[in-house]
């Protein structure tokens, strides 16, 4: 079902939500430059950068505590300028949770509901159903002090959901919990986005938590979007060297193009002494091109023994650090050039005889398309 | 060994017994005197009551003791009216506070954080002139040639002297002016210290912000708002200085007949049994104040 959803593929298909040419400037200082981007009714959309990147002031113009300098922002027909947040079919859902103190959880889901004007027997029912989706039933009565911080997140949750929104944003909405927790948690929010068919926006700083909750991922830096695609192309196909470093550990190999033979690219760098064999089609480079190779760890081999003669894309090193970590190894390797490359194995069987020891000089190998060339 | 732990003991008893002996010696037994000259009767000597207790003879001094004072005080209805009209001044003027004050302390916890600092200070910046001064300044700018009246002129906003010294005006007009730290400083602790984020909540939840105002920013700010009220309504209500210099003779206030009972009248047993009754109306707010306050952090702590 998920599968099959991609609209954005979809030349017809109109966007709920479209940023056109918006720039946002504090001052001085420019927090979202030129930026357009459109979002699909139903998509769990996620804004992923580092902090101060403009992803939480995209949201915040979304929502309407903010207004562009510049651009238009329209949320299906809609023109959003000049609407302020009260008046938008958006709610949000904050980092803190902001859950109003002097209210009890009820009251605190209901709060929308009440400004809408609905009648009070179905506010009831409305927070009943909501208390029931996070499954806080037994906690209606209860404060927010007295709540713990999972409990908090819930709520918050609720509240935002209650008034059915056409888009519902999410700020950095599992960053105050524990690992284990976060989780559990990201799983439900799929959950609930899927069962309610809803547009969620979700801000984030976590990588991990994008990649496993969104549809597509936009990935932010200085107040741009540098790349927006699902999270698979996202980790193979990374445009750009801030990209592949941002979002999940990469090797970085520099080098010059040397030039084209039977459609794969050949590099020449410090790191080997061949030159490296990179199939990677789309990418358009000249000879002598300044590039920087990008390799996952899990998709390089480290091996003891030499390999054949035939063997491509050999890297020589000695083994400078071990990191077990129960489910993967990771092998810090340290090349005669002095750059450490991350290699990483699956623990696939419970005892390994004769394993790769500190110091050790071994050999690191990785197929063409295992890599990305990126322009410098 | 032993006798460290038991200086240890002694001391660590000792710090908390220090505010009860404070309160002790200087609220309580100053209390008890009172309590014991209202009962008394008037004499003319010195100390000009009696019975004076006298280790000799301490059945003739219980027995010298009555609630004659206080079947006055009930009898004689102008105390009774006269406390009424201190707690409706106090009361009136609490609200003109609260209304002016609010504004103040709003404007100040949402100001640029570096001049917070400076919006405090200037709030306090009057508590270094005399009190006296300050409310003897308003009766020249409140006098019919006086400062407002010019004012008003110039501007052509009246044509005749404003004629407001010694009404109960210039009583609101002198304890708003006088009280205003008093309300604007626990309102502004408990607003600077309100999340920005509840309120973009309320709005981003459909609340407009006059709707988020009242029900946000005004139950969050309730602490502030007894706390502020409770410090002006006090002391308002047994408020001497600033009734005699600006409210006129027909204003009736229970701190004044103290302090003509006290020295005019030279009676102290009665003034005292109108300092005791005052100390009742005003230990009632508290009580329920405290109850408020039990109950609310009992349910939100």
């Amino acid at each position: 079902m998920r599968r099959s959803f991609a609209p954005w593929a979809n030349p017809d298909a109109k966007p709920l939500i479209r940023f056109e040419n918006v720039t946002k400037r504090f001052g001085e200082s420019t927090a979202v430059d030129h930026l357009s981007l459109d979002i699909f009714e139903g998509e769990f959309f996620c804004l992923l950068g580092p902090s101060g990147c403009g992803k939480t002031t995209l949201m915040r113009m979304l929502a309407g505590f903010e207004s562009p300098t510049e651009g238009t922002i329209t949320l299906g027909d809609q023109n959003l300028a000049g609407v302020p947040p009260y008046r938008r079919p958006v709610n949000m859902m904050f980092q803190s949770y902001a859950l109003f103190p002097h209210m009890s959880v009820e009251k605190n889901i209901a709060f929308g509901l009440k400004q809408d004007g609905m009648p009070k027997d179905q506010i009831a029912d409305r927070v009943g159903e909501m208390l029931r989706l996070v499954q806080l039933e037994k906690l209606a009565r209860r404060y927010p002090s007295q709540l713990s911080g999972g409990q908090r997140q819930r709520v918050a949750l609720a509240r935002a959901l209650a008034k059915k929104p056409k888009v519902l944003l999410l700020d950095e909405p599992l960053g105050a919990l524990d690992k284990k927790l976060r989780e559990e948690t990201q799983f439900e929010l799929m959950d609930i986005q899927h069962d309610l068919h809803m547009t969620f926006v979700v801000v984030t700083h976590d990588q991990e938590e994008a990649m496993t909750m969104a549809d597509r991922i936009a990935v932010m830096d200085h107040g741009r979007i540098v790349q927006v695609a699902t999270p698979g192309e996202i980790y193979e196909q990374p445009k750009t060297r801030f990209i592949a470093e941002f979002v999940g550990d990469v090797n970085i190999i520099e080098g010059h193009v040397q030039g084209q033979e039977n459609g794969l690219w050949r590099v020449k760098t410090s790191s080997a002494e061949v030159p490296l064999t990179i199939d990677d089609p789309d990418e358009v480079l000249h000879s002598g091109q300044a590039v920087a190779i990008a390799v996952r760890p899990e998709k390089m081999v480290i091996q003891r023994d030499l390999p054949g003669p035939g063997a491509i894309n050999v890297l020589t090193g000695e083994v400078w650090d071990i990191g077990y970590l129960g489910d993967w190894t990771v092998y810090r390797v340290k090349l005669a050039t002095g750059e450490i490359l991350r290699v990483t194995r699956a623990n696939a069987s419970r005892f390994v005889e004769n394993p790769i020891e500190w110091d050790e000089q071994v050999y690191v190998t990785f197929a063409p398309d295992a890599a990305v060339i990126l322009a410098e | 060994m032993m006798e460290r732990s038991l200086t240890r003991r002694l001391s660590a008893g000792l710090v908390p017994a220090v505010p009860y002996l404070w309160l002790g010696v200087l609220f309580l037994v100053p209390f008890l005197i009172v309590l014991k000259i209202s009962l008394s009767d008037p004499a003319v000597a010195q100390p000009p009551y009696k019975p004076v207790f006298e280790w000799s003879d301490i059945a003739g001094f219980f027995g010298g003791l009555d609630l004659e004072n206080f079947t006055l005080l009930i009898e004689d209805d102008l105390y009774f009216r006269a406390t009424l009209s201190s707690v409706r001044i106090a009361a009136i003027s609490t609200l003109l506070l609260l209304l002016v004050g609010f504004p103040i302390a709003y404007g100040m916890a949402r100001a640029p954080e570096r001049y917070r600092a400076l919006l405090v200070a200037a709030i306090i910046l009057p508590f270094w002139t005399s009190f006296l001064i300050r409310i003897y300044a308003w009766v020249a700018i409140l006098k019919p040639e006086g400062l407002l009246t010019q004012a008003l002129m110039a501007v052509g906003l009246i044509s005749e002297p404003l004629d407001i010294l010694n009404t109960e005006t210039a009583v609101y007009i002198g304890i708003v002016y006088a009280y205003l730290p008093f309300m604007v400083l626990p309102l502004y602790a408990t607003l600077e210290k309100m999340d920005d984020t509840l309120l973009e909540a309320a709005l981003d939840l459909g609340s407009t912000p006059w709707r988020s105002f009242w029900t946000i920013t005004v139950p969050l700010a309730m602490p502030g708002i007894i706390a502020g009220s409770l410090l002006c309504f006090i002391p308002a209500v047994g408020e001497f200085v600033i009734p005699d210099l600006l409210g006129g003779s027909e204003t009736l206030m229970i701190g004044r007949q103290l302090w003509s009972e006290f020295f005019s009248n030279r009676d102290w047993p009665l003034a005292s049994a109108v300092a005791i009754l005052l100390l009742i109306v005003l230990v009632v707010p508290i009580v329920i104040y405290r109850d408020v306050e039990a109950r609310r952090v009992e349910t939100q702590r």
